[in-house]
């Protein structure tokens, strides 16, 4: 389907992530100064030259695990650090809240918009540090440059890829179904009352024409729903009125327990073993290659947590890996045979710039398993 | 004028394509048959006319290399021909088409992909049964693929290749009405609106071009020389073929059209979109002019799209909705 989906699905959940990070760690009283870091180096590494030239390239989206696996990678492009089980409900509440923005966009072109207001809130994220600010305002230029031109069928198309690629995704949102937006099973309402899309008119009017063109007759018809007229488009433009709400930050203005999430179904994850693997670890390998290394502290880090406290978040890992071992991405696990293209062992020899380079060269050390241990799972399932 | 039959649940859910649910009606054997889109698989329920039974089968997406597929379908559709009745299934890679039932499959068709990746997605989309022995599959070119069905076997042949269209053909269709009288066979539709208007034979002929006005028309019927489209700005147009005047036009959805059907006899029009409404219309065809007529019911769902009908039956599917069934609406 679509070959243009990447740099729209990664700024729109990279920025999801970002609302939801903000959030939590105002929470949990995180010092501003780490608050911030955990920020800028998350928003410089989606950012940066190399991967967003990566994503631009037309190509076909992600699988669920391969996608899951660079977000994670993505989370953790900082100090900052999460458990399994927080990890999986921030990946719920992003892909959720991208759903739920996908389907009520009022015309496919709009998904722009809705992109471009998570734009916004990331420049005003990064609005402090003058590097990553220009960053995002390259990327900004590149994107409009690129998707603009794209007509209105191709952006149903990418819409339409994107859907189908979350069809299956069905986790009950607490924030959604407090306002009455999803359903308790799961599924999405969608509203017939409001405004129409730019270029709709509003239902209701039959009109007929003669052969020479001449309207004859007209008349109405009962709609069902109670529709307005269309208001004014949003901004296209780097900067100017987005005019819809969808995409900016839905969390700023609710309580902390709002980031709760349930599987409604025991979700089937996929377990066919994906004939494409290779080609995909290559491009994760690009991709992930491309990811400027943070100058990590010595320090451990922190841990941020989704759940309102450490004990829900153990009970949510311990209980909550049903039908989705898939997504047990961060095990350090012993690697046995495991093939590794040279592409990969480069990369794993970039992220052991730290003080135990005593490894030997060839192999992996310590700190290159971890990104091993992904792709050995991507290899196995 | 019609009415809610049982809801047939389905063993996963719709995707968001257009015109995707198919329906066959076998009356000899009293059954029908559904098929719906779900990413990289098939849904196919075969529901008896008592409402007792229902047997349930998956296809999946075919590649010429490779076991299982993850190449997404973007259609699937019965092609009624006089001696046989052909599914047919496309997809990012090819068409596959398959006998009746879904068991055998008689027939593949690979699609050239570029050996470089380009920004241009590639897929089929856009499936017809024209006359006694052609079904038309539109390609994301703009291209239309002319294949040549003999009364039985797999011995289907490539006859011919239409450049007309430069958009992604969105959707094709036939004349339904069963009238021999009509001149034009086919209609397609494209992403930016245009329709082509053709007479099928030995070399497909181009008898009209209607131009769009820069919105995608993603389902369209073709009903007693009336051409009936419907676009992404929720409304609907009905052109005379042969000559691309309008006869009519709807402001009919708040949201994007996604499938069209006729009932053929009853002139009944049933269109589902975006904003999960499903519409039933009336057409009745006067001797120069076509009128339309709304009937007082509105079907509410949960994001119904894709309508389809087999003679009298109009039937709408839900997608995305919380009871994944298709439902069956016949009219009397």
């Amino acid at each position: 389907m679509s070959m243009r989906t990447l740099p729209l699905v990664f700024i729109n959940l990279g920025g999801e992530m970002l609302y939801i990070l903000d959030q939590r760690l105002q929470t949990q009283n995180t010092a501003d100064d780490n608050t911030q870091k955990v920020m800028n180096d998350i928003i410089a590494t989606m950012f940066s030259k190399a991967f967003m030239e990566e994503l631009l390239k037309p190509q076909d989206l992600y699988s669920n695990r391969a996608l899951r696996t660079v977000l994670t990678r993505l989370a953790h492009a900082s100090i900052m650090r999460l458990n399994p089980a927080s990890m999986d409900r921030l990946y719920e509440l992003m892909v959720m809240a991208f759903k739920y923005q996908l389907l009520l966009c009022p015309r496919p072109r709009d998904l722009l918009i809705i992109s471009y207001n998570h734009i916004d809130a990331i420049r005003e994220f990064v609005r402090d540090t003058p590097s990553v600010l220009n960053q995002v305002d390259e990327t900004h230029r590149k994107i409009i440059e690129v998707y603009t031109p794209l007509s209105d069928g191709e952006f149903q198309l990418l819409r339409q890829t994107l859907l189908i690629f979350l069809q299956d995704m069905h986790v009950r949102v607490s924030l959604f179904l407090k306002d009455k937006v999803q359903n308790p099973n799961g599924r999405f309402a969608l509203s017939t009352t409001g405004p129409v899309p730019h270029g709709t008119e509003v239902p209701g009017l039959i009109r007929m024409f003669s052969s020479n063109g001449k309207e004859w007759k007209r008349w109405e018809f009962p709609t069902g729903g109670s529709y307005t007229s269309s208001i004014r488009v949003g901004s296209f433009e780097r900067f100017g009125d987005r005019v819809t709400r969808i995409g900016t930050n839905m969390y700023s203005v609710t309580q902390p327990e709002e980031t709760h999430t349930s599987k409604s179904y025991s979700q089937k994850a996929n377990s066919e073993p994906n004939p494409l693997a290779k080609e995909e670890l290559n491009l994760l390998a690009r991709l992930l290659g491309g990811m400027k290394v943070q100058n990590r502290n010595t320090e451990t880090g922190f841990r941020v947590n989704l759940f309102a406290t450490d004990q829900e978040e153990e009970e949510a890992g311990a209980s909550g890996a049903n039908g989705d071992q898939s997504f047990q991405v961060i095990n350090i696990q012993a690697t046995q045979d495991v093939q590794v293209n040279t592409e990969l062992a480069r990369i794993a020899g970039e992220f052991t710039g730290e003080p135990e380079q005593t490894e030997s060269p060839e192999g992996p050390s310590n700190k290159g398993d971890d990104l091993l241990a992904m792709m050995d799972e991507l290899i196995e399932l | 004028m019609y009415h809610k039959e049982k809801s047939i649940q389905m063993k996963s859910s719709a995707s968001a394509l257009y015109n995707n649910l198919s329906v066959l009606r076998i009356a000899p054997r009293s059954l029908t048959y559904f098929t719906v889109v779900h990413a990289n698989m098939v849904n196919m329920v075969s529901a008896s006319w008592d409402g007792l039974n229902y047997s349930h089968r998956q296809l999946q997406s075919k590649e010429a290399n490779v076991a299982t597929s993850s190449s997404l379908i973007m259609q699937a559709a019965w092609c009624v021909l006089p001696s046989r009745d052909i599914l047919v299934l496309t997809s990012q890679k090819g068409i596959q088409m398959y006998e009746s039932d879904g068991s055998i499959m008689v027939y593949w068709h690979a699609l050239d992909t570029p050996e470089t990746q380009t920004a241009q997605a590639v897929f089929a989309r856009g499936i017809a049964a024209v006359r006694e022995k052609y079904i038309c599959v539109g390609i994301s070119s703009g291209s239309m693929l002319v294949f040549d069905v003999p009364i039985k076997g797999s011995n289907i042949t490539l006859s011919e290749v239409l450049e007309e269209h430069k958009e992604s053909i969105t959707d094709l269709a036939s004349e339904c009405s069963g009238s021999l009288e009509c001149i034009a066979d086919m209609v397609s539709a494209d992403d930016s609106g245009n329709l082509c208007v053709w007479k099928s034979g030995e070399d497909f002929q181009l008898l009209n071009k209607i131009p769009g006005f820069d919105m995608s028309c993603s389902s369209v019927k073709l009903w007693k020389g009336t051409v009936v489209a419907g676009y992404g700005t929720g409304q609907i147009r009905l052109y005379e073929a042969v000559t691309g005047i309008v006869h009519a036009e709807v402001n009919a959805h708040a949201r994007w059209i996604y499938s069209l059907d006729i009932a053929p006899f009853s002139g009944l029009l049933l269109s589902a979109a975006e904003d999960s409404l499903v519409r039933v219309w009336h057409l009745t065809m006067t001797p120069e002019t076509n009128s339309v007529e709304v009937t007082s019911q509105t079907i509410p769902g949960r994001n119904l799209t894709t309508p389809r009908t087999h003679r009298q039956t109009l039937t709408a599917s839900l997608p995305l909705s919380p009871s994944r069934s298709c439902t069956c609406i016949t009219s009397v």
